[in-house]
């Protein structure tokens, strides 16, 4: 009896339908969130993320919409994240169906709103999502989509986060991100030894191997992917039992 | 029958009362002392801080027929927190006073494992449990916690979970039932459990 490994599919959108791109940018339209959403809920996924990485203000309501939508297939967690700059940003998006919500940008900017989500929500709600990209001998922090360097260093930006309330890493190699040569090992398990709270790896997964060696090696707790799963070039219920079968815990749901 | 969500302001009402849905339950959100006072059937769904649920009782003048209502027999659960508020304290929120239908305090789980304890876990059966009828043993349930009751064989006890220490997972006794997990985000289980408990309160 143990905690398991975490399969987490991400839905980036527009607001209102999936997207994809590598490295953040030429993005493509990849479905409906509803309809990705009930089919991972079906196929086993652990918990689902979804973002609106648009982002826009008048797009908000849209938004909204769509994770409401979106909660109303799912049996396991929602994380919702993009654009939440407030603590009514983050009310409106817990309101309509997210249980945790997930910040990037707009905490690097103002730190104070990673505390005050955790005071009104618990740690457990508030997802720390760091785009880092490796630099010399250290990784820094990316904001808005990946685009501009902060130059803060991403370790001390994660320990800073849990210290004020994150109750997980949502990790990302800017790096590795739509390259599908798996994920940053060095980079995740840095991360994962510096905070005290679980650590979701992302960027570059393709092979069940990517899953197995972020899990083994990287000391990941969960491990994210958007397209694979959206292509069904990785099932998820193939890949929890590839995963099973090298004696890595995780849910297989009957 | 109609099940009554209570409704602090916080928390995760809205998933518990579309899990319902699915199961094809009627219920209705309470925030007044007066819905209380004629719910059939009783939910706590709970997450955040201890001290916000509690406040949030208080404020909304819902302690007293909430405790009515449990002493009236009316069929109970407590989901995460809604379990915690049963206690008589929580280290989390130490100067207030929980709803002291069982002694003792919460605490943290250990430092020495990554905490909140997030994600899927399993259970270890202690006792014979009604919520759990008809679930497989290797089950996952959903947790999104760092605190808990230790666990240490009462009889209202029927599962534990461990993270770092063995913990109260599931309690039963008579009206009353909790979970420490989060029935609602569980899959299958977790609306089989759900579903236990709607033919409980029948």
């Amino acid at each position: 009896m143990t905690l398991v490994h975490r399969i987490i599919p991400c839905l980036d959108t527009d607001g209102a339908r999936v997207v994809k791109g590598v490295n953040f940018v030429g993005l493509r339209d990849a479905g409906d969130p509803v309809v990705l959403a009930a089919r991972y809920n079906a196929e086993g996924a652990d918990e689902l993320v979804v973002l609106d990485i648009a982002a826009s203000r008048d797009r908000r309501p849209t938004f909204l919409e769509t994770i409401r939508r979106v909660a109303a297939e799912l049996a396991i967690p929602l994380t919702a994240g993009g654009g939440i700059r407030t603590l009514d940003d983050a009310r409106a998006v817990v309101r309509a169906g997210a249980d945790k919500i997930t910040v990037n940008t707009a905490a690097v900017v103002r730190p104070a709103l990673i505390a005050e989500l955790s005071g009104e929500f618990g740690a457990q709600a508030v997802v720390l999502a760091i785009d880092a990209k490796r630099t010399s001998d250290h990784w820094e922090v990316m904001v808005r989509g990946g685009r501009d360097d902060t130059g803060i260093d991403a370790q001390a930006w994660a320990e800073q986060g849990v210290s004020l309330g994150a109750g997980e890493i949502l990790l990302t190699s800017v790096d590795r991100d739509g390259t599908q040569k798996g994920f940053d090992i060095q980079l995740t398990s840095a991360i994962a030894c510096a905070v005290s709270v679980p650590v979701i790896a992302s960027g570059g997964a393709k092979l069940p191997e990517h899953f197995a060696e972020v899990f083994h090696d990287g000391g990941a707790d969960a491990a994210l992917a958007a397209s694979i799963f959206h292509d069904s070039v990785q099932p998820i219920r193939g890949l929890k039992e590839f995963l099973a079968a090298r004696s890595i815990e995780v849910r297989l749901p009957c | 029958m109609k099940v009554t969500l209570i409704d602090y302001g916080a928390g995760n009402v809205a998933s518990v009362e579309r899990a319902l849905q699915r199961l094809g339950a009627e219920s209705q959100r309470a925030a007044t002392a007066e819905s209380l006072g004629s719910a059939e059937a009783l939910i706590l769904p709970g997450v955040g801080h201890f001290a916000a649920l509690i406040r949030a009782l208080d404020e909304r003048g819902l302690r007293a027929p909430l405790l009515n209502a449990l002493r009236r027999g009316v069929s109970f659960l407590g989901i995460c927190l809604g379990l915690q508020a049963l206690y008589d304290s929580s280290e989390e929120a130490p100067e207030l006073h929980g709803l002291r239908i069982f002694p003792g305090r919460i605490g943290a789980l250990p430092a020495s494992v990554k905490l909140p304890h997030m994600g899927w876990n399993q259970l270890r059966l202690v006792g014979k449990s009604r919520l759990l009828q008809g679930i497989a043993p290797e089950a996952h349930f959903y947790f999104a916690h760092s605190y808990a009751v230790r666990a240490d064989g009462t009889a209202h006890s029927v599962a534990t979970c461990t993270h770092g220490s063995e913990f109260l997972a599931v309690l039963e006794q008579d009206n009353i039932n909790a979970v420490q997990f989060h029935p609602e985000k569980s899959g299958a289980p977790g609306a089989q459990l759900l579903s236990n408990f709607l033919r409980l309160a029948a």
